[in-house]
């Protein structure tokens, strides 16, 4: 598993990737045009509520998007390898080997009636046609003991009913990654479990990316979570990512004014006296009929006009760091004229 | 008895019997005493099993309870009817007998008819969409406790009172024909609390209400509960799981595991000062959004899960899980007592065990 210590170049590059619904009602354009990269051993955290696309985004790196959802533009290399192209065979040998997936409820991603060594044997038998069955039981062995499990002989035979909602997510996560795949894709994986499971599956995740080298996409709602376990941040809102950058940047420089309005609404556990909360009024976008200019300008206390006719263009903060925003292009621009001035 | 408490539970308890298995069954709320102070908001947090939402429904009585008293305004509402110490009738203190051992008293079982303490005992519940009859449009579902309660004397005046609680709780007054499915998450909340607001309640029980919601709408329904409690001089028990957000609605906070009450205590206080090891953990489990507080900081993981409220480990219910356990710790249950002011906790290191 330690084969890619060395490898420290790029991981996955999605370049203005756009992926469309096409419902009877029309079309929804649920994730419109974004582009980041993925080094090995990076973690990178995807925030956004519901409907804003993040979870599409990661279905369209697995090819698991259904109908009538259908990848429209953009391109997605990982590991030097175009995913879109493929076909749905190559597709299926190109999951589990180079990328896997975890995901927020894992009682309905396990199969009730077979037990858990024949799931995670199946899962490595089928990316791995020439091993044989004793080696792969050996082996999903080695992946429950990774992820924590006692007991491994007795748990081999049990049936997903017979673990705790912590326990689950670990035999997913060792589901995920007994094919070694270069890219783990967590969708939501703590949000189902309670403070003290998530802490647990949250310590084991940091452990086994430290071990394998493994890029994570890890998306999820929770900010605190983010700030626990990523090294870059992705902000989505609306099917746009809004604010890119580290997570010092994220959480010490936020430029964008949803990725404000996410950190001063929420209340943290270490505050020292009682602030009232500044939450982000209205409600999240109708995606069947999204705003013409920045998807976030009708929630948006520092609106302008050209806000309202046309989307922002990106904005470079300074390294990594960048934000799609008009009121950063206007900082630029008068930035500009100061210096010419002088 | 204080003259400011408008709720209080003494050794509460609630079993749920399972077929073909003898004994209790599960035990979902286990000797629980608190009381809650007319105006203030008591949060409740816990893990997912630890019988908080199963504490709030069986205080409204909405299960019925199996043992415990339940005391509201003054008057007991239930009383299963079991030997508990006498109470000296003027100060309220335990009497004790000459070995110091307190006196005990038998007393009657009560249970009271519900329905006028229906209009002062409210709840909102975690799943808006799940909580509304998605065949009643929003006006019927307000009005519906309007027209059980009898409280408006004509049709105009139920009409203007439905509009009234809409305006109140942030929907316009167009929305009463509307069906809940026409509604976002949110708004489907704020339906929820008019509907609770209706009959002029004193107490809420606050289940899990943002729970469901997306980050951005979660403080909007935070504020709206702090005005509407500001406004009306409502008292609140509020549950949730997210110790950031019980820590800053509420005044005091009870931590719950496996059933019983570890600890309660006023809010920053027993964030600055937990005493309990379960409390410890909790609070240290809590993702903080700063990277370098997360980061820096030690945390306490805990081995292993829940035990199961069917089977309880015997002597403190934690033991099997506490990194501090001792002999005693599986021998005896721990009392719930004050060990500082306004400061309960059940654990016996705190005994200097």
């Amino acid at each position: 598993m330690n084969k890619e210590k060395t490898n420290t170049g790029k991981l996955l590059e999605v370049k203005d990737l756009r992926v469309s619904f096409f419902t009877p009602a029309g079309e929804v354009k649920a994730v419109g045009g974004i582009s980041y990269d993925l080094n090995y051993g990076e973690v990178m955290g995807i925030v956004g509520e519901s409907g804003s696309g993040k979870s599409v985004e990661a279905y369209s790196i697995m090819g698991l998007l259904q109908s009538p959802g259908k990848v429209i533009g953009g391109s997605i290399t990982c590991d030097g390898e175009d995913v879109i192209s493929k076909s749905k065979e190559e597709m299926s040998d190109f999951r589990g080997k180079k990328v896997s997936m975890i995901f927020q409820n894992p009682m309905t991603c396990l199969n009730p009636v077979y037990t858990i060594g024949n799931q995670l044997v199946e899962a490595l038998r089928a990316h791995n046609k020439t091993i044989s069955k004793a080696e792969a039981e050996k082996k999903a062995m080695e992946m429950l003991e990774l992820v924590g499990i006692n007991n491994i002989e007795k748990r081999m035979k049990q049936y997903p009913h017979e673990f705790s909602g912590g326990m689950r997510q670990r035999v997913m996560i060792a589901m995920g990654l007994i094919c070694s795949p270069k890219l783990l894709i967590a969708d939501e994986p703590t949000t189902a479990l309670d403070v003290t499971i998530q802490a647990q599956i949250l310590e084991l995740m940091k452990d086994i990316q430290r071990k394998t080298n493994m890029g994570i996409i890890f998306i999820t709602h929770n900010l605190g979570v983010v700030a626990e376990i990523c090294d870059k941040v992705s902000v989505m809102y609306a099917g746009k990512i809004v604010e890119q950058g580290t997570v010092e940047d994220i959480f010490y420089r936020p430029s964008h004014p949803y990725t404000h309005g996410l950190l001063s609404s929420m209340p943290r556990v270490d505050a020292e006296s009682y602030e009232r909360l500044v939450p982000i009024e209205g409600s999240p976008v109708d995606m069947l009929n999204p705003p013409d200019g920045c998807p976030f300008a009708p929630r948006c206390k520092q609106c302008m006009q050209v806000c309202l006719n046309k989307m922002p263009p990106y904005v470079e903060l300074g390294g990594d760091h960048r934000s799609a925003c008009w009121l950063r292009v206007k900082e630029q621009i008068d930035n500009k004229e100061e210096q010419t001035n002088e | 008895m204080n003259n400011d408490v408008l709720l209080e539970v003494q050794n509460l308890k609630k079993y749920f019997p399972v077929k073909g298995v003898k004994g209790p069954g599960v035990q979902a709320v286990e000797n629980v005493s608190l009381f809650i102070k007319k105006g203030e908001t008591l949060g409740i947090v816990g893990e997912s099993g630890c019988g908080k939402t199963t504490l709030g429904r069986t205080i409204l009585r909405l299960y019925e309870p199996t043992a415990g008293r339940i005391i509201y305004n003054g008057k007991v509402i239930f009383d299963g009817g079991e030997s508990i110490p006498k109470l000296d009738k003027e100060s309220g203190e335990p009497i004790v007998d000459k070995n110091g051992a307190p006196v005990m008293t038998t007393s009657k079982k009560i249970a009271v008819d519900m329905k006028p303490y229906r209009r002062k005992m409210q709840i909102i519940f975690q799943d808006p969409s799940a909580s509304l009859d998605p065949r009643m449009t929003v006006g019927e579902i307000v009005g519906e406790a309007i027209d059980i309660h009898n409280l408006a004397s004509s049709k105009a005046q139920r009409d203007e009172m439905i509009k009234g609680l809409l305006n109140e709780v942030g929907l316009n007054s167009e929305h009463a024909n509307r069906f809940p499915h026409e509604f976002s998450g949110g708004q489907q909340q704020r339906v929820g609390i008019a509907r609770a607001l209706a009959v002029k309640p004193e107490f809420i029980v606050c289940d899990e209400p943002i729970s469901a919601l997306d980050v951005s709408i979660q403080s909007q329904i935070v504020n709206m509960l702090e005005d509407m409690q500001n406004e009306l001089g409502l008292t609140y028990m509020f549950i949730a799981h997210d110790l950031s957000v019980v820590r800053h609605i509420s005044n005091r906070i009870g931590v719950m595991y496996l059933g019983s009450l570890v600890e309660l205590g006023e809010s920053y206080e027993l964030n600055r000062n937990p005493i309990h090891p379960y409390t410890k953990t909790l609070l240290s489990a809590v993702p903080v959004p700063d990277p370098q507080v997360s980061r820096a900081r030690q945390r306490i993981v805990l081995e292993g899960d829940i035990p199961s409220p069917m089977n309880p480990p015997t002597g403190c219910r934690f033991h099997t899980r506490c990194p501090y356990a001792k002999e005693i710790c599986r021998e005896q249950t721990p009392v719930f007592k004050e060990y500082e002011k306004d400061h309960w906790a059940a654990c016996h290191l705190l005994e200097g065990n």
